[in-house]
Order: C-alpha cells, then structure tokens, then sequence
C-alpha cells in the first residue's frame, strides 16, 4: 500500500512539474518562434491529461496547443470539432519545414486488442492525410499505433473511453 | 537505539516488501472460481491415493485429479469427507455404498516407489459402480517434481475413457500479466490449472498476442519493447528470441498453422492492415488479402488450407475466410454489428468468436453454428470479452474480460454450460493462448 500511495504522490508531481512547466512555457515558445526545447515540454504536459487549451490562442507560426484530436468509437473519420485542431497543426508544420511529428494512434478498450492496433493505425492515417492535403511534406510525419494498449484515461466507462479514443501528435523536435 | 540505527530500518522493511512484491510478480498464479457447473455432470468420486512411500504426502494426487475433473464440468466430484468409506484395493469396495452416494464411478489408487528406478509410480483403478467391475487400470511415473503432471496425465486418461474426449488438463497456457498500472508486463506460461507459473518475458512495454506452435515448442507474440509492434517468436527450451517481422507499420497477429509451416500475420508496410503469411522454412512473405478496409486477425483452419480473418469491409468488423490456393474471399458472419477474432472449433462446424449484438452493446464470447447460420452467445457474468481461444480438446474457451474492475481471464464451455474465472491473486491477466495436446 505504502508503494501505492508514493507511486500516486510521485505522478501527481510529475504532474505538477508538467503544469508548471506548461504555464512558463508559451512565453518561451513566443519568443523562440516554437520548436524549440520548450515543445517537448508542451507536448509532455498534454499528454499527461487535464490540460486544455483554447484553440484559437497559438500565435501565427507557434506550436499549437492541441496535442489530441478523438474519434467515434470504431471510426477513424476525422470529426469536424478535431479538423480545426489539425489543420492549426498543419499551418505549423507547413511554416516550419524542420518539424517533425509522431501521429501516435489509440483506441479504447471495447473490441478486440488485435483490430485496435489496426484501427489507431488507421485513425493516425486519417490525420496524417489531413495534414498532407493542407500542404504538410509527408517526410515531416510518421505514424504509429498503440491500439488499446496506452489508454489516456483509466477506468471502463464512456468518460474514459472517449479520452482514449485518439490521435496524439508528438513532435519531436 | 541509535537515531541512525531507527532511521535504517525502514529502510530495510521496505527492501523486504519489494521482495515480497517480486515474489508475488514471478508466481502471477491463477486462482479458479467455478462460476457455472453442467446439470448433467456424471458422478464421480476420487478416493484419496494410498501413500506407500516413505516420509510425508508430498502432493495430493487424487486430489489434483478431483480438481481437475470438476472443473472440466463434465463431472461432479464428491468430497472424502462425504465418502462412506475410503477403500484401498478393489477388495475393500462395497459398490452399494457408492451407489447409496449417488455415485457413477470411483477411483482408487496408489502411489509407491519403483526401487530400481526410484520414480514414483501412480496406478489408478476406475471402477463402474453400476457395472460392479473396473474399466481402466493405468499408471505413471516420474521423479518427485512431476507428481502434479502424473496426477494431470492420469486425469486425461479418465477424462477420454468417459466421455470420449482426449483430456487437456496436461496441457500448458501462456498470458500475460501485468500490474493494474499497467506499467510492466510478463508473457507467462503455466500449467492448464493455473499452477507452475513462469515468466518467459519481462518488458515495461505491452506485450499482446501469443501464439504457441503447434509442436508446443516455440510462442509467436507482439512486443512494443521498441515503441512499435514487432513480432517475435519464443524458443521456450533456450530463450531464444527471433525478429521475425518489424515492418514499416503495424506488425501483429501471428497465428501457427496447424501443420507448422506458415505463420499468418498482419502487416501493414504496403500501407494498409493486410493478412500475410511467412513460409517458415523459407522465410518468404506472401500476401493473402488486398482491400482498403482493416483486414487483421487471421486464424487457421484445422486443416491449414484456410485463413479465418476480421475485415472492416462492410463498414464493421465481420468474419471472412480466404483460401490459400486460390486467394478466394467469403464471408462468413452477418448476424451482429461486431464479430471478431474468430477461431474455427476442431470439427470445422462453429466459429468462436467476439461478439456485439448491437451498437453499443456488451462484447461476449458467443459461437456461430456454421450449418444453421445462429449465433450464440456464451458468456454473460463478465464484460469487455476479448482473445478467446479454444483448448486443443476443443471442449472449453478461455478468453479475458473485465470482472468487477479488473481484467482477469475466464473460461466457459463451447456449449455455454460450464462457466470459470480465472483472476490472477495479484494484478491483471490477458491475452491467454492454449498450447497444444502434446503426449
């Protein structure tokens, strides 16, 4: 029980960290015009949960803030509330040709393992055509799917479901 | 006390508990739960073994085999401490007794020393109460680490006697535990019961899709070790690990065909989840579907000729079959809106599958009579059913599904009748595959 309790205290300070370092970041990323150093640490941070970010408020040629876009169960057809997201990341991308993005693909747990994994793959697909039809060169994007196997959100019900049913973008530079 | 002497000492407990933890981690063993047993089980009553070796009862065989035939469902134990009488030889049976239990059959037996070879030696007698006569006489032997695979093979033998069936209680099954973080993985192998646990693969990353070889040798599995799937096939008697697939995309689903010569998978370096099979003595490629769709989950056909697979194709993922000569495509599922991972029973006449009924319904284990075109669902006391597979016996399924929050691994009978869980003692359990009928 004690590891429980220091494993739950040890991520909610990561988390904390993450935070932290999330509201110190977009005057960094301001002024270093993204890309840099400090979008790893955003990427982190959205990736941890909890975050959100308003869409609307990346500057022209900063990274934008939306790390995940989510699907429909058994559908990897990009919805119109996720299309505004990919297309922000799109314009990034396109600005800065040295970007380079992870379209991880995830699924949530109901259905088969081995037809998830396919499915993540499909849906990182879905946006990576997205992102190559708004002018992104298909050398800046790589795709890989996880299935059900890296849910977002635990838990067995549709709050956690639709977390997990998603395209998460990791730059890697 | 010291101050320094107090301050180490938490220190050392907490060593302690991260031992016991790791215990606990290398013996992720299974406990069974008998949830549902068969109204029509036959009476039977193991009569505990006569112990003439020197020294303590070591193992409990009769017990092991009472165990074991209970939970095939075809039988009802009775407990000794309900037997009027605990014969050794057949001269202390007073068959009326066991036909006042209600009792069909009974089994007495022995375990002794072979003083050449210094083996145990089990010798079981199965008597027919209505009869009054023996049916089976066998025995077994091995060295004192093998008195649980004697009791498993003894329980095989009266198993087929009476039913017909070949027993698979000495057979072993693979999964894959993990903590409920999920944060480590260990693709185990254990006995059919649970019991012998052994991790054969440790990873901080997924591990998903066993697969045995038909010669009970080798495991196919998908590790995410590189961040990616990759399939890999096990040598269990040395460890060694082959690469055989890390193509561009996903890498997944490999399944031995019966005969031992191909390994089916899913690949997508052509840019889409297709089914492909790898001559294993050659080590070429061949590709068996081509559709924009998913096509994933391939499976074999008893005889090997055939490839059972789940295809989006129709808009939801349904059953189709491809045949290996000649690449013809056929579907075989139209009841449902989700039907997957199928496996074909031995005899060619079901298909074992997961199944939804209806958007956003439950996911169960059911079977699709293949002559009448009805689907049946098996399962109903666990939710989120997923990976059956069927025993080489071909009498039970075992799957995974959520129970109560957890993901354990369960089991019902191709009927439906007979139903079990499966749950680790610590942490979850999934992706479970039946391993072959090897003696």
């Amino acid at each position: 029980m004690q590891f429980v309790n220091f494993g739950k205290s040890f991520a909610l300070s990561i988390f904390f960290l993450a935070l932290v370092g999330c509201s110190s970041d977009p005057k960094k990323s301001g002024s270093s015009s993204g890309g840099g150093s400090g979008s790893e640490v955003r990427a982190d941070a959205a990736a941890s949960g909890g975050i959100s970010g308003s869409e609307g408020s990346g500057k022209a040629g900063g990274m934008p803030q939306m790390m995940k876009v989510y699907f429909d169960f058994d559908r990897s057809a990009i919805k119109s509330s996720a299309r505004k997201t990919i297309e922000m990341h799109a314009k990034y991308m396109s600005m800065n040709n040295a970007s380079r993005v992870i379209l991880e693909g995830h699924c949530d747990e109901r259905g088969t393992v081995e037809y998830n994994l396919a499915l993540g793959e499909r849906r990182a697909n879905s946006v990576k055509r997205v992102l190559i039809a708004n002018g992104v060169n298909p050398d800046q994007i790589e795709t890989v799917s996880f299935g059900e196997e890296r849910p977002a959100m635990p838990g067995h019900d549709e709050s956690a479901w639709s977390k997990n049913r998603r395209v998460e973008f990791k730059y890697q530079n | 006390m010291s101050l320094s002497a107090l301050l180490r000492i938490p220190v050392i407990l907490s060593c302690v508990v991260l031992l016991l933890l790791q215990s606990f981690l290398t013996r992720a063993e299974l406990v069974i739960e008998i949830t549902q047993g068969r109204a029509s089980a036959i009476p039977i009553s193991v009569v505990p073994f006569v112990w003439k070796v020197e020294g303590p009862e070591i193992e409990d065989v009769a017990a092991i085999i009472r165990s074991n035939l209970k939970l095939s469902g075809h039988f009802n134990t009775l407990s000794p401490t309900e037997m009027l009488s605990l014969p050794k030889t057949t001269a202390d049976i007073y068959y009326r007794d066991w036909r006042l239990l209600k009792q069909d059959y009974v089994v007495i037996g022995s375990l002794s020393i072979d003083e050449g070879t210094k083996d145990y030696v089990a010798t079981i007698e199965l008597l027919d109460v209505f009869q009054k006569k023996t049916i089976m006489v066998h025995d077994a032997r091995g060295d004192h680490s093998q008195l649980r695979a004697i009791a498993h093979y003894l329980s095989d033998k009266i198993y087929e006697r009476l039913t017909g069936i070949p027993g698979a209680f000495s057979t072993r099954i693979a999964y894959v535990s993990t903590t409920m973080e999920r944060k480590s993985f260990r693709l185990e192998v254990a006995d059919a019961d649970g019991y012998n646990a052994k991790s054969i693969l440790q990873s901080s990353e997924s591990i998903i899709s066993p697969a045995w070889s038909p010669d009970g040798k080798r495991i196919a599995y998908v590790s995410f070790e590189n961040d990616r799937s990759e399939i890999f096939i096990h040598d269990l008697d040395s460890g060694k690990r082959t690469l055989v697939a890390n193509f561009k995309g996903i890498n997944s689903s490999p399944r031995f065909s019966p005969d031992g010569r191909y390994l089916a998978a899913t690949l997508s370096k052509d840019g889409n989840a297709e089914i492909y099979v790898l001559n294993l003595a050659t080590g070429s490629w061949r590709r068996l579907t081509n559709h924009y769709a998913i096509d994933t989950e391939a499976s074999w056909t008893p005889d090997s000729k055939a490839v059972l697979f789940t295809s989006s194709r129709s808009g939801k993922p349904q059953i189709y079959q491809v045949e290996l000569a000649t690449g013809e495509v056929e579907r075989l599922t139209f009841e449902g809106n989700y039907n997957a991972r199928a496996q074909m029973t031995h005899d060619g006449k079901y298909l074992i599958l997961v199944h939804q009924m209806e958007q956003g319904g439950d996911f169960y284990i059911a079977s699709l009579d293949l002559k009448r075109g009805s689907t049946q669902v098996l399962t109903g006391d666990t939710a989120l059913d997923e990976s059956p597979c069927i025993s080489p016996n071909g009498s039970m399924i075992l799957y995974a599904a959520n129970f109560r929050g957890r993901t354990i691994l369960a089991a019902v009978s191709v009927d439906g009748q007979v139903r079990h869980l499966l749950p680790a003692k610590t942490g979850e359990v999934r992706e479970p595959s039946w391993g072959p009928i090897l003696h």
